[in-house]
């Protein structure tokens, strides 16, 4: 109801007597909307788990030195955690947070990254043109130390699919290693700021990009490409830190020597076991062109010595001309860490139809189940499950939904794959109507976080639905042809996003606050029991991690799509930061300007957000807050 | 008094039309795309630019910007210039004139093969290595590639992207020379694309439009038009009367430039 009241009035300021009046109306309307906003959020299914009882999870990767206060990778933790141990900032002190410092970033397209944390010094890296900061904490306000421009080439901003962005940057042995837009890997000193190697990894007149954030695991630094819906062939590359050299590449089609799958390679299911099933579960040469980038997330489990990462849809290829599995796009593997060695996949969305991309978060915890503590793998996925896998054998052991979903009828965990409805295909000149999760998912890449303390896994999600309607002409490089009319628009009730506190062993939602908007943001979860997340219109919110009762909230000057952060400063105390700055594929409407006429603009994203450039403007900036 | 208010009036409209003729027109185009356009105004569409701007008195003015996603929302809608010369006339993306030509997908094969080829129906198709224009928007590729999948025809396709390597003179064109060189037997082309890279090949290839202008629902046949923003009432008819007093001067341009042609559908409309 809420978003009716906003869509109506977001049509009428089209209208060309649109004067003071309207915007007055507007602006009270907007008021009583977030008032109601705050009222509709709520918990739902609330659920109490006996905090101390021998059932809570403990976490197999947790630094048994406990916390340090830095944050010096994206997640924070090898196991995706994103849990800082900070607890200064708690359920009754988070009421006095305020803001300590700000930085402008000077750009204005989405910026999707964590700050990182070591040494009293926080490292932000900004979208396109991929500037990076050095800020001192030790000083007053937080003033700039050094900054590193990469200078991209400015070609790539036309090749990147959905907006400029970057996902941030990882510390390791006095180095912050990151990527830019036209493909490099850039080791910089932490320090000075003087760039020690550059490695250029893709080709952008090939259409490939990189946006992910990279990870340090021990000698070498992992990254992947972007691209897969420009005939990118997807891969993950290995680079050694100290010289930026290449140690492996696996791709995610081809021949089973490209992937890097040999006799080391055990997939649970039948269907992921053969001979180069990258090539045979394609038609003909198609794999060539296959997709299956890398542009999310790594975990690292240093007792097993694997990590863990998803790969993007199949791409450029409708699915009718694909028919077969299409592996190994959209699917989770497990690699040996040292030599990239395949140890098992498990194909996530087979012969994906709706572009569910498996590029999200594998968040690793030890969770008892049925007597047992079994090593698992947390993956709320695209496709609006939540997964639980084994992370030494691959096998599905619980895929529950957390979002409404049509598209398809379950997950089949004996044969390991989903039950696909027929019904809600997408095909080209037919009218499909309402698949549930839209392609963004019941969640996109912006991470969750998992608290050791309350057991729960915190989701930002979306509550969104598509129509794949009737065509109409497009126009590339000079060749037309019938593009898909995507429509995207709330899933039931009405708000188009949520954030929920997930409980993995009773298997279902703990509690969850209704928002208006897809929440975009990543979240962070404290020993103080917070949680923090930010949302579209810019609100950056701290809820009881317990019950989801907001505690305190703070309007920042853009929408929020970026990733928070918690952190020790020098002083001893704690703080939180995020970067605020709309955009990316859900906020690329404002930053990129789009026509809220052009419903299908953003792969049909800008239908379901037509009112956001009403809520928020473009502009990047960070905030740091803390305690008085 | 009369007199004068007239005199007024022929005075300022005439520095009105004199301030217009000197404003450039102002294009966007691609500059590496041919037989469409480049930025030595190589294309067919840079000469018609430079028709309109012959007509109108003045001169043509490029904004160059690769014709990729969301290339009318960056050039011609964020104001950067006035006219698009090449759009679908059914684009939804900004208002189109009169089309000023109508092409189709058409096959291209080595004419020493003797392939004659027309149809998608042709058993040939299942046997040959056939080569399609490859999109990947919103999950759409071109029509034949649509239209040999909706045969099953899928094992022997091979995808060219139409971004192509765009370090390359007019990336598109990569499809045309495959067939000459024997890379693949057959390649089912965007017509202007086909014809114009056709004739340039040393090896002689058969230009041939497929025989049907929709299949499976989808057209295979397009309207071309020039597109100008939204609303912008006085350039579009500016461009209509042109396109109705130069038909002959643009059949000739793309006659140069080997455009296979279809009588168009909505000419004179």
């Amino acid at each position: 109801m809420a978003m009716t009241t906003i869509r109506a009035q977001a049509s009428f300021m089209h209208a060309p007597f649109c004067g003071r009046a309207v915007r007055t109306i507007f602006l009270l309307g907007l008021a009583v909307v977030l008032v109601a906003c705050q009222q509709e959020e709520h918990t739902v299914g609330r659920k109490h788990i006996n905090q101390e009882s021998s059932l809570t999870p403990r976490l197999e990767t947790q630094p048994s030195t406990g916390e340090d206060g830095n944050w010096v990778m994206p997640a924070k933790d090898y196991a995706s955690t994103r849990f800082s141990g900070l607890d200064q900032i708690n359920r009754d002190s988070v009421k006095q947070l305020g803001v300590t410092a700000t930085f402008s970033t000077g750009f204005v397209r989405g910026h999707e990254a964590a700050p990182l944390v070591v040494n009293n010094t926080m490292y932000i890296v900004t979208p396109f043109p991929n500037v990076l900061y050095a800020l001192d904490l030790t000083k007053p306000g937080a003033p700039v130390k050094w900054k590193y421009e990469p200078k991209p080439l400015a070609a790539a901003q036309g090749v990147a699919c959905c907006d400029v962005v970057n996902r941030g940057a990882s510390y390791a042995a006095g180095t912050i290693f990151y990527n830019t837009l036209d493909n490099r890997t850039i080791a910089v000193d932490a320090e000075t700021g003087q760039p020690r190697w550059t490695t250029t990894l893709g080709d952008i007149n090939k259409g490939e990009t990189i946006t992910m954030a990279p990870l340090v695991v021990k000698d070498k630094v992992l990254v992947g490409n972007s691209g897969g819906e420009l005939g990118v062939r997807g891969w993950l590359t290995a680079l050694f830190t100290d010289s930026g050299k290449i140690a492996w590449r696996a791709y995610h089609t081809g021949p089973d020597k490209d992937v890097l799958i040999g006799p080391r390679f055990k997939p649970f299911y039948e269907h992921s076991r053969g001979t180069d099933l990258g090539i045979h579960t394609w038609p003909g040469e198609a794999w060539k062109q296959g997709g299956g980038t890398v542009w999310g997330w790594i975990s690292y489990d240093p007792t097993l010595n694997a990590i863990y990462y998803g790969t993007s849809n199949p791409g450029p290829w409708n699915e009718d001309q694909r028919p077969g599995d299409n592996k190994w796009t959209a699917g989770l593997f497990a690699r040996d860490a040292d030599s990239g060695e395949a140890l098992w996949f498990y194909h996530t969305s087979p012969h994906d139809l709706f572009d569910y991309d498996d590029v999200n978060e594998s968040v690793l915890v030890d969770l008892p189940m049925a007597g047992t503590t079994r090593k698992v793998i947390l993956r709320p996925d695209r496709d609006g499950y939540i997964y639980v896998l084994d992370r030494l054998t691959g096998e599905a052991l619980s895929a529950d939904a957390f979002v409404h979903i049509t598209s398809t009828n379950g997950i089949d965990l004996k044969k390991g794959r989903p039950i696909v409805n027929e019904a809600k295909k997408p095909v080209i000149g037919k009218v499909v109507r309402e698949i549930c999760p839209a392609s963004p998912g019941g969640k996109d890449w912006s991470p969750s976080a998992y608290s050791p303390r309350t057991g729960y896994l915190y989701i930002p999600a979306n509550n969104l639905c598509m129509d794949f309607e009737s065509s109409e002409a497009n126009y590339i490089a000079g060749t037309p042809y019938v593009g898909a009319n995507v429509r995207m628009y709330a899933g039931p009730g009405g708000n188009r996003g949520e954030f929920i506190a997930w409980d993995p062993i009773a298997r279902q939602k703990a509690w969850s606050i209704r928002e208006d908007f897809p929440v975009w943001s990543g979240v962070v979860v404290t020993g103080g029991d917070v949680a923090f997340y930010g949302t579209l219109d810019g609100w950056f919110k701290a809820v009881d991690a317990k019950t989801g009762e907001v505690l305190w909230q703070f309007r920042t000057g853009s929408g929020i799509v970026s990733q928070p952060i918690a952190y020790q400063g020098p002083d001893g105390k704690q703080y939180v930061a995020v970067l605020s700055g709309v955009g990316g594929w859900s906020g690329a409407i404002v930053s990129g300007e789009l026509d809220p006429r052009d419903t299908t603009a953003a792969l049909g994203f800008v239908n379901a957000v037509a009112d956001l450039p009403q809520a928020t403007t473009k502009g990047g900036m960070l905030y740091i807050f803390g305690l008085p | 008094m009369r007199l004068l208010l007239t005199l007024f009036v022929v005075v300022i409209s005439g520095c009105v039309q004199r301030m217009a003729a000197t404003e450039p027109l102002r294009v966007c185009s691609d500059p590496n795309n041919l037989p469409f356009s480049n930025q030595r105004l190589e294309g067919f569409e840079n000469k018609i630019a430079e028709l309109v701007a012959g007509d109108l008195g003045t001169v043509v003015e490029y904004t160059w910007w690769a014709q990729r996603r969301g290339f009318i929302r960056n050039t011609l809608n964020a104001g950067l210039c006035d006219v698009v010369v090449g759009l679908p006339h059914d684009a939804d993306a900004a208002w189109t004139t009169t089309p000023y030509y109508r092409s189709t997908y058409v096959f291209v094969a080595r004419r020493a093969r003797a392939l004659h080829i027309r149809s998608f129906d042709d058993v040939l198709l299942r046997r040959l290595r056939v080569g399609v224009q490859v999109i990947g928007d919103d999950g759409a590729n071109s029509p034949p590639a649509h239209a040999l999948s909706r045969r099953g025809i899928v094992q022997n396709l091979v995808g060219f992207s139409v971004y192509g390597d765009y370090r390359l003179n007019s990336p598109p064109s990569r499809i045309v020379t495959a067939v000459a060189d024997g890379e693949i037997d057959l390649a089912a082309v965007w017509g202007p694309l086909a014809g114009y890279f056709a004739a340039r090949q040393r090896e002689p290839l058969d230009v041939t439009p497929i025989s049907t202008e929709v299949d499976g629902g989808l057209p295979l046949a397009f309207d071309l038009s020039m597109a100008v923003r939204r609303n912008d009432t006085v350039r579009l008819k500016q461009l209509n009367r042109f396109i109705d007093r130069h038909r002959a001067d643009i059949e000739r341009i793309l006659d140069d430039f080997h455009v296979p042609r279809l009588t168009a559908r909505e000419q004179g409309t």
